[in-house]
């Protein structure tokens, strides 16, 4: 409505009071106008092709099977059908998926959040001998690109006992070279003064590290936090060589699973784009929520393919 | 390092200096709890390291030189040691092994030379749109842009797949366009044998059809990537863009705007402000994203997984995801171990190739260091 009213379509880029104070960078005659709206054409486009897809998908997880097949494109469905939403907790296994993700990602989350800050503290502030071959070897392994590992992973928990159990799912992710990297850089920038009072007040290490520098240290916990829950979350390539029960499926695995295998190559997209919604709701959740720690995440140097 | 532990000298102020004999490192005084103290905290993630990392990395070594079926252990003496043989029949010997190593290689060349320009120009561009300062909802677009990214790449790929059906949604604009879309995931053909057809030429030249290198033949090495590879090609184009948009936008915003100004008083176009001076500025980024983008382009795999499996005719197969499939399907885990160490070699010499490239350029940056405030400063919504 607002924007009906006003002059020209240029305009919109302006401030919301037209007859405030005008900063000076907001008027550069129409160059400047043009230069915005174009601007904004761009952003929407880019929008719509950022965003579309989840439009489609949300739409047609509660089409039926017809019209989805009729309408890909169209966001709304012309009958609400939940069928397959009801599908899909009741003829797959998704509810066992769900579980076993919940808990991978739950205990993965904790454990690498808790071994990265220990061993982030120690690289960061305590001298030991030996201190910077760790580190050199922790920044060596941010390099090694997780794909060459599956096989070499297989046969470590093959040889180990562990294939085909939880362990073999959660164990090897527990610790992960960026969030040691992370925590590491973030208590650097911590003053020392700080522990030095903890100790003259006769605190242990552990007990300095865990009461006194650790709450301090709660961005680069959240953001190493919300990098693990994501990355386990989204974990398909090492279910796919720690584990071959079905039971033991995660949600990538399941889903994957579900649309090359048991369902087959036809159709059923209703179904299949709702399991890939409700696998994909919990991180869109977090990252609305914490959405700078995600930007702070990015720019860490993260490794995505 | 062992003067850090006997002397202590960097920490002023510890409480204790502890007068015993310097030679105890070991035992007694501050110094040692904190040492051990020190090992303790970083033994899980040694181990942990260790044990996942390291080791499996030496065990697929020895696997890549034997014949294992996956049978009971590869380390006894019954399975078979067939040295180099693995390597040799990826390279030189004739086989469907070298077949298909030598195509899911040109596979992920055109896949890399498309992605890695696609998604860094995209990137380059959404971060110079939306770091303009005039513009208004840039929180918004920058969020839009970035959520693809942290999202599965599994249910993203669910998605593409049904966008990219012979009914969906992608081919129901092109039919808005008046074009017929292609079977996207059903379609062989490769791009440039497409463009070749189209001017004329649908069979091989004499010339190509002779083997090319390794084995390959020159007209296969020159398909171009196929119209299946396209979507999985835009899939990731469009997942990965927006990380690189992030980076690109922190180094953006750590450009002093007396530049652009300065720039601006100076009459240089738009786009020579772009190239002389906004590009320059941010160039050890530039190369960070492409070095990162090729080395990410060299793993894709789970994109492959789900939506093609290799399929249609070999021509989204990938090196990594042949050396999953050699292994776990075909349970031949020594040519498999073998291909992903020749995949870890790639990615290692690219690896190196960046750091000296970045270091290059570090060292030989010219001026406009002194306004740059670290990092963190640029972060603003």
């Amino acid at each position: 409505m607002a924007v009906l009213t006003e002059p020209g379509p240029g305009a919109v880029g302006r401030s919301p009071s037209p007859e405030g104070r005008r900063r000076p960078r907001r008027n550069r005659g129409p160059g400047a106008l043009a230069t915005s709206f174009a601007g904004y054409a761009v952003l929407v486009f880019f929008a719509l092709v950022f965003l579309y897809p989840f439009v489609i998908q949300l739409g047609n997880a509660f089409k039926t099977e017809p019209d989805a097949a009729a309408n890909p494109l169209s966001p709304v469905p012309s009958v609400l059908d939940l069928s397959s939403v009801q599908r899909i907790f009741e003829g797959t296994d998704f509810p066992l998926w769900l579980g076993n993700s919940t808990l991978v990602t739950v205990v993965v989350t904790i454990g690498r959040v808790f071994f990265a800050s220990l061993a982030g503290y120690a690289l960061a502030r305590l001298r030991f001998s030996g201190r910077r071959p760790v580190f050199a070897v922790v920044v060596a392994m941010m390099a090694v690109p997780p794909v060459v590992l599956l096989i070499p992973k297989f046969l470590v928990l093959n040889q180990l006992g562990l294939y085909n159990s939880y362990a073999a799912l959660i164990v090897p992710l527990l610790v992960d070279a960026t969030g040691v990297f992370v925590m590491k850089q973030f208590f650097e920038s911590i003053p020392v003064s700080v522990e030095e009072s903890a100790r003259i007040d006769g605190a242990g290490t552990f007990r300095t590290f865990w009461s006194v520098v650790l709450p301090m240290a709660r961005p680069a916990l959240i953001t190493v936090t919300i990098m693990s829950f994501q990355g386990s979350w989204n974990e398909l390539p090492h279910s796919l060589v720690a584990v071959q029960d079905p039971a033991l499926f995660t949600l990538p695995r399941g889903l994957a699973d579900l649309v090359s295998g048991s369902l087959g190559k036809g159709n059923q997209y209703p179904l299949k784009l709702g399991a890939a919604l409700l696998a994909t709701i919990p991180v869109a959740i977090i990252f609305v929520v914490f959405q700078r720690y995600f930007v702070r995440g990015a720019n860490e140097g993260a490794d995505k393919g | 390092m062992a003067t850090d532990v006997l002397t202590g000298s960097d920490d002023p102020g510890r409480t204790a200096p502890a007068p015993t004999p310097r030679r105890t490192r070991r035992r007694g005084g501050i110094r040692s709890a904190e040492a051990t103290a020190g090992w303790i905290f970083v033994v899980p993630v040694v181990v942990i390291l260790g044990l996942f990392m390291l080791l499996p990395i030496l065990m697929a070594l020895w696997v890549s030189l034997t014949d294992w079926n996956g049978q009971g252990s590869p380390f006894t003496g019954k399975v078979p040691l067939v040295g180099l043989d693995n390597y040799t029949d990826l390279f030189t010997r004739d086989g469907l092994a070298r077949q298909n190593f030598m195509t899911s290689i040109r596979n992920n060349l055109y896949y890399v030379a498309i992605v890695v320009p696609a998604q860094t120009v995209l990137a380059l561009f959404l971060a110079l749109v939306v770091n303009n300062r005039m513009l208004r909802g840039r929180s918004f677009f920058r969020t839009a842009f970035y959520f693809p990214s942290v999202t599965s790449s599994v249910a993203i790929s669910v998605v593409f797949l049904f966008i990219f059906a012979n009914s969906g949604a992608v081919n129901r604009l092109l039919e808005l366009f008046g074009i017929d879309g292609p079977q996207w995931f059903a379609d062989s053909r490769g791009v440039l044998h497409i463009l070749f057809g189209a001017v004329g030429v649908d069979t091989p030249p004499a010339s190509l059809t002779g083997d090319g290198p390794f084995g390959l033949p020159w007209w296969e090495w020159l398909s171009g990537p196929s119209v299946a590879m396209c979507s999985i090609i835009i899939l990731v184009v469009w997942t990965t863009s927006g990380t690189f948009m992030l980076m690109f936008l922190a180094a953006l915003q750590n450009v002093p705007e007396s530049l652009e100004e300065a720039g601006r008083l100076d009459g240089a176009t738009r786009w020579q402000r772009l190239r002389y001076l906004t590009l320059p500025s941010i160039r050890p980024t530039l190369f960070l994203v492409l070095a990162l983008g090729v080395i990410g382009s060299w793993q894709v795999f789970d994109q492959i997984y789900v939506m093609s499996q290799g399929d249609p005719a070999k021509t989204t197969l990938t090196p990594a995801y042949l050396s999953y499939r050699t292994a776990f399907r075909d349970f031949e885990y020594g040519s498999g171990a073998a291909i992903s160490f020749v995949l870890f070699l790639i990615i290692i010499v690219l690896t190196l190739g960046q750091r000296w490239l970045l270091r290059e350029r570090d060292s030989g940056r010219r001026i406009r260091r002194p306004r740059r405030r670290g990092r963190e400063t640029g972060r603003r919504s």
